[in-house]
């Protein structure tokens, strides 16, 4: 018995040891990457409120997540008296595992996927990381506090609400590549060599404002609306539980985002990747990386201590030899092989980094949404506009097999459908605003409020 | 060997968690065993290489049913329902289940052995490549041999999903 356990040990090792190497590495390398999100952020804040942002740790504050993480980890663990011990323990973990664990079937290049080909992919992605809610919830429950449960309470349903208009979006966007399989859907994308963004830009429209709904993120962070509910499902969670709430939170984002990149943002594949005149594009990585460094270099002399300026040029040495490693395959012919995992990374990466700093930028741009507003954007817009979406699409489908359309051409059916769409958005918004009818009639079904 | 370590490995937690979803006093540790029976399944789907039953277990049951569950136990006062008795008490309904069960469960052992030449049915897994994709084939089954109930099941979702919208739309 003990044996035949043993061998199917080694039998499971044996088939998988690359994977899980991955794998451990990603959860190694994730909490630094959702740090320096979170520097990024911060930065960004200050930047659109005309201040400097976190300057004292390292040069421009860049050591300041290593000293927030160091912070986080030395606090206190409380749990509170009468909160469900066992549940209180669970519900981080389960929020982190979630989002950590849809991480394995994104594919960031050609080459590099955790879990590879899967013939659900997408479906994968989508299910597991939804499965994240219900750290959420539990903790919001097991904390035994009004705010936590009102927070636990408000996420459930935003998220059950959005979900649905997000899954109609994602099929719309499906409907192009006929697999779920997230190499495949990125090859379709190439094949046509257009991308899906274009050809269905309401769906991604509707992902977009959807993701934004299911991460918590403002403008709809009710469920965290520190101004209703002290923090919402993370009131009684403190120091390290805390922060696997907060790195779950910044892991979907970058789940949500690359889910977005891949289906309609043409995932690794660098704009116009099937013109051969457009080429010299591939110039543009190394080009935007050695300005980096260059930026970097000329701001030394600025900073105030010996050791910031040596970090400073560390920094830019780093961006030098990304640079090198990035020119490498364009212009030897020897490393021509790696050009698609390099270069695929790079795009990969700065198509999310983008998608994510337009999160930010409505966060610091919109005031928070009340509930029964996002309720109704939900079910009264979204909703609809999804479902009529997904039929208009089908129909340009259709009527591209029958002109037989591809690539660019396709654009001259879906883009009637978009403006179809438009037009049903319009009609939706203009019977949601009918005269007559009382401004906050709606505020009365308010259950949720603070 | 690997599969069989998987299985058994998948089949123990969720008998171990669909025994404790019912003996909890507590609702919420309940739900919380049912929703860990219910990934054990998709395990066991994904260990038969069922990974689109995989997934749309978990979607559906886990990611659906079960937070729509969550959401209303949490409206439950716990007080009141931990004061109540746990198990009703139909003692020969609950008899004759399990007996049925269990006849049925024998039947089959024992017509098993008397087919010729064979005992128990032993299924052998087809190697992973030689397996038709798994979306395509239900996709396939789905929308051809099985059109129309299909067409009919998903207008009665689609129904009740715009009714929904209806229903909160309406101003009272």
């Amino acid at each position: 018995m003990m044996t035949s356990i043993l061998q199917a040990t080694i039998e499971f090792l044996k088939a998988f040891w690359a994977p899980l190497l991955c794998g451990v590495a990603i959860v190694a390398v994730l909490p630094l990457i959702v740090g320096y999100i979170v520097l990024v952020e911060r930065k960004l804040m200050a930047d659109m409120q005309a201040r400097l942002g976190p300057m004292r740790v390292g040069p421009h504050g860049l050591l300041q997540p290593i000293a927030d993480a160091v912070k986080l980890l030395i606090k206190e663990d409380i749990i509170p008296d009468n909160a469900d011990k066992l549940v209180f323990w669970l519900a981080p973990v389960l929020s982190v595992g979630a989002a950590l664990l849809s991480l394995a079937g994104l594919a960031i290049g050609p080459a590099f996927q955790i879990a590879q080909d899967i013939n659900i992919g997408i479906l994968f992605v989508v299910g597991i990381s939804a499965m994240g809610i219900f750290g959420i919830v539990l903790g919001g429950w097991a904390s035994n506090s009004h705010y936590s449960l009102m927070g636990a309470l408000r996420s459930s349903a935003q998220l059950v609400s959005y979900e649905t208009a997000a899954g109609m979006a994602l099929v719309s966007a499906l409907l192009f590549t006929g697999t779920l399989n997230i190499k495949s859907i990125v090859e379709a994308q190439s094949k046509e060599g257009i991308w899906f963004v274009m050809l269905a830009p309401v769906a991604f429209f509707t992902y977009l404002v959807a993701s934004i709904a299911e991460t918590n993120r403002a403008p709809f962070d009710l469920p965290e609306a520190e101004s209703e509910l002290v923090a919402g499902y993370m009131t009684e969670f403190s120091g390290f539980r805390w922060s696997l709430y907060f790195l779950a939170e910044y892991a979907n984002m970058i789940v949500v985002a690359s889910v977005a990149t891949t289906l309609f943002l043409g995932g690794w594949l660098r704009p116009f990747a099937s013109v051969r005149w457009l080429n010299f594009l591939d110039f543009v990585p190394v080009f935007l990386i050695v300005a980096v460094g260059v930026y970097c270099v000329q701001r030394t002399p600025k900073q105030p201590t010996r050791v910031q300026q040596l970090f400073m040029l560390a920094v830019a040495g780093l961006c030098f030899v990304l640079g090198l490693v990035l020119l490498a395959p364009v212009v030897l012919p020897v490393a021509k092989p790696f050009y698609a995992g390099i270069h695929g990374g790079f795009w990969f990466v700065l198509k999310v980094s983008l998608y994510i700093y337009f999160f930010m930028w409505l966060r610091f741009t919109i005031p928070r949404y009340r509930f029964d507003q996002l309720m109704r954007l939900g079910w009264h817009f979204l909703i609809p506009l999804s479902i009529v979406n997904v039929l208009l699409v089908g129909v340009a489908l259709i009527a591209g097999s029958y002109l037989n359309l591809h690539g660019w051409g396709l654009l001259l059916v879906t883009t009637p459908a978009a403006i179809v769409t438009l037009i049903v958005a319009f009609l939706i918004l203009a019977m949601e605003k009918e005269p007559g009818a009382p401004q906050d009639q709606a505020a009365t079904s308010d259950f949720y409020a603070g | 060997m690997l599969d069989k370590v998987l299985f058994y490995f998948f089949a123990g937690i969720a008998l171990a968690s669909a025994v404790l979803m019912v003996t909890r006093r507590n609702v919420v540790h309940s739900a919380i065993f049912l929703i860990t029976a219910l990934l054990a399944t998709a395990g066991i789907f994904l260990q038969l290489r069922a990974e689109f039953l995989f997934i749309v277990q978990i979607i559906l049951y886990v990611g659906g049913i079960m937070v729509l569950f969550v959401f209303v136990i949490m409206l439950v006062n716990l007080d009141v329902a931990l004061q109540q008795i746990q198990f009703a008490r139909q003692k020969w309904v609950a008899l004759f289940v399990a007996l049925a069960l269990a006849g049925q469960v024998g039947l089959m052992f024992w017509t098993s052995g008397k087919m010729p030449g064979q005992g128990l049915p032993v299924l052998t897994a087809a190697a992973a490549a030689k397996l038709p994709p798994n979306s395509e084939t239900v996709a396939r089954s789905l929308f051809e041999s099985y059109l129309l109930p299909f067409e009919i099941a998903s207008v009665l979702l689609l129904v009740a999903m715009i009714g929904a919208v209806v229903m909160a739309k309406k101003r009272v």
